[in-house]
């Protein structure tokens, strides 16, 4: 029981992480129907800045709750601005290219991104500073911790903040109006350009701030970190219905679930001798080691994956998404 | 200004999609506070036309509105200046509600109090819409569409309406209706370029038209003189 309330734990604070970062794909393909593949580099480089920041700061003496949001002051900005330069400079030349060209050329990004950030940051993980205290608090038998804490609500908080911007401002409801139809969005007076640029920097302020978490969670943070980071909550995005913002968040959130879970337990139920089938067969190493586990929580990465393709063939548009053929 | 130019000029405008011309040279005028229609049959050019004046659509020849020209400008920048288009299909925002559709009829416009005296205004002409402010403009049917549609497009406060096709698809009643509307619009003083295949209908509200046959105007008339036409009669009113 103890172990269930603690894999939910885990995966409500991954998948807050997934959901984050999941809106930035979802969004980003709602008004250009691009998957930004460079997207969790940006998660990258907020993690990276950040993490600078923050042991630029350590040993300055300023209280610590300072110093992380000095990390992250710093890391939106710069996160904002590289989302800013990515639709500037690599996608919107290629706006009424066939779509193969924007989709290559933000695989293209991703890489380049990468290779800057090692150029910058070293191959060497980067620490986070132990600045923060991180208490331990217990429920029903399961440990969580401030730092998950703090995901999950801030977390809540900023998809309540995305929300109320895209439904209640007059901005957010242009960027809704452009998702829909470019030209009658055009006719009302929406310059696309500027609602597809702000729609970047929206996402990548989502994107930095997720990297942090990333980085204060795990501790460490790496120039490859996005890639696989950026390729869950790609997934994630698919599994809610790309382009469908409460899809993107819960396909985030369910995500980290399954996952949690699936790590949980792959080793208890992948054991050879819990199976009476093969059990008897094993009857000799069962009974010296008492476990012959098939598969371990090494498998982690797999499962996010083992969902995508689930959802590409059961439900191609998502558990919230809208069929394709409504659009004609 | 000048008072006595046209509100929309038009000449020897050349529209073409990819090496295909679809106009090739027409030339129109509306003048302020006129109601002007572009009739013709299916394919003959009209609604690129329309669009081409949007800015939809890249154009060759001259197109003034209110005395600029409008060949270099973006699309966005035109209902700034008053010129709206309402587009065939009527192009209402599906999954944004009624009240957002309206809304971004307004985008442009930074006047609060005054936006939500026209959005009074526009409920007023088209209640049905108040009553479905808060529903998602894709459950309306094709009839309250329209309207919202128009009523979008009267939040801009335009000088020039462009209307494409407003009765396509629609039950003969709300064809009616929507007429009604089109012209209690015109009759507070906006200038209209309606496009319309109905060409009786058109006939029956303009003040003057204009026939478009293969990309080329070939009638231009007073509407009065254009339903007397014995060649209008025949192509156009099914006589």
């Amino acid at each position: 029981m103890d172990i269930l309330i603690q894999q939910i734990i885990n995966g409500l604070t991954t998948g807050s992480v997934y959901a984050l970062v999941a809106l930035g794909y979802t969004m980003v393909y709602g008004v250009i129907q691009l998957i930004n593949f460079a997207h969790g580099e940006v998660v990258m480089v907020g993690a990276m800045v950040a993490i600078s920041v923050i042991g630029a700061l350590a040993g300055s003496g300023l209280p610590p709750a300072a110093i992380l949001l000095a990390g992250v002051a710093c890391a939106m900005p710069a996160c904002m601005c590289l989302g800013y330069l990515l639709e500037r400079v690599a996608y919107r030349p290629l706006r009424h290219a066939p779509r193969l060209a924007p989709l290559i050329t933000a695989i293209g990004m991703s890489i380049i991104l990468q290779h800057l950030a090692l150029l910058v940051w070293s191959r060497n993980p980067l620490a986070f500073p132990q600045i923060l205290e991180n208490p331990v608090f217990s429920i029903g038998g399961a440990a969580i911790s401030g730092v998950q804490m703090g995901i999950i609500l801030l977390s809540c908080a900023m998809m309540v903040g995305l929300t109320w911007f895209v439904y209640r401002t007059r901005f957010g409801v242009a960027i809704r109006a452009t998702a829909e139809n470019v030209h009658i969005a055009a006719l009302m007076g929406v310059d696309a350009n500027r609602v597809i640029a702000l729609t970047f920097v929206i996402a990548a302020a989502m994107a930095a701030v997720a990297g942090v978490m990333v980085g204060t969670y795990y501790g460490i943070a790496h120039y490859t970190m996005g890639f696989m980071l950026g390729l869950k909550a790609f997934s994630a995005a698919v599994l809610g219905g790309i382009g469908n913002l409460a899809g993107a968040m819960l396909g985030g959130i369910l995500l980290g679930l399954v996952e949690a879970l699936a790590t949980g337990y792959i080793g208890e139920v992948t054991d050879l001798c819990r199976w009476p089938i093969v059990s008897g067969w094993l009857a000799e190493r069962c009974a010296a080691d008492g476990h012959v586990v098939l598969m371990g929580s090494n498998y982690q990465e797999v499962f996010a994956f083992l969902v995508l393709i689930a959802v590409l063939v059961f439900r191609p548009s998502g558990l919230l998404g809208e069929r394709v053929a409504e659009r004609a | 200004m000048n008072a006595a130019r046209p509100l929309l000029e038009v000449r020897d405008l050349h529209v073409a999609y990819g090496g295909i011309a679809a106009v090739k040279g027409i030339g129109f005028e509306v003048a302020a506070g006129e109601m002007v229609c572009l009739i013709g049959a299916n394919g003959a050019g009209k609604t690129t036309t329309l669009k081409a004046l949007a800015r939809l659509l890249p154009a060759r020849g001259t197109m003034h509105y209110d005395g600029h020209s409008l060949l270099h400008r973006p699309p966005h920048a035109l209902i700034g200046e008053g010129m709206t288009l309402v587009p065939e299909g009527r192009g209402v925002f599906a999954r944004l509600t009624v009240a957002e559709n309206l809304g971004m009829g307004a985008y442009c416009r930074d006047d609060r109090g005054e936006i939500a005296a026209d959005l009074e205004r526009v409920y007023g002409l088209l209640p049905r819409l108040q009553e479905r402010a808060g529903q998602l403009a894709g459950t309306l049917s094709g009839g309250e569409q329209q309207m919202l549609a128009i009523g979008r497009a009267l939040m801009s406060r335009p000088r020039l309406l462009l209307l494409d096709e407003p009765s396509m698809g629609l039950a003969p009643i709300m064809v009616q209706k929507v007429f009604e509307v089109i012209q209690s619009v015109a009759a507070q003083g906006v200038t209209i370029l309606l496009v319309e295949q109905n060409a009786r209908l058109a006939l029956s509200v303009a003040a003057r038209g204009y026939v478009m046959d293969g990309g080329l105007i070939t009638l231009a008339d007073s509407a009065a003189a254009l339903l007397a036409n014995p060649k209008v009669r025949e192509a156009y009113l099914g006589e």
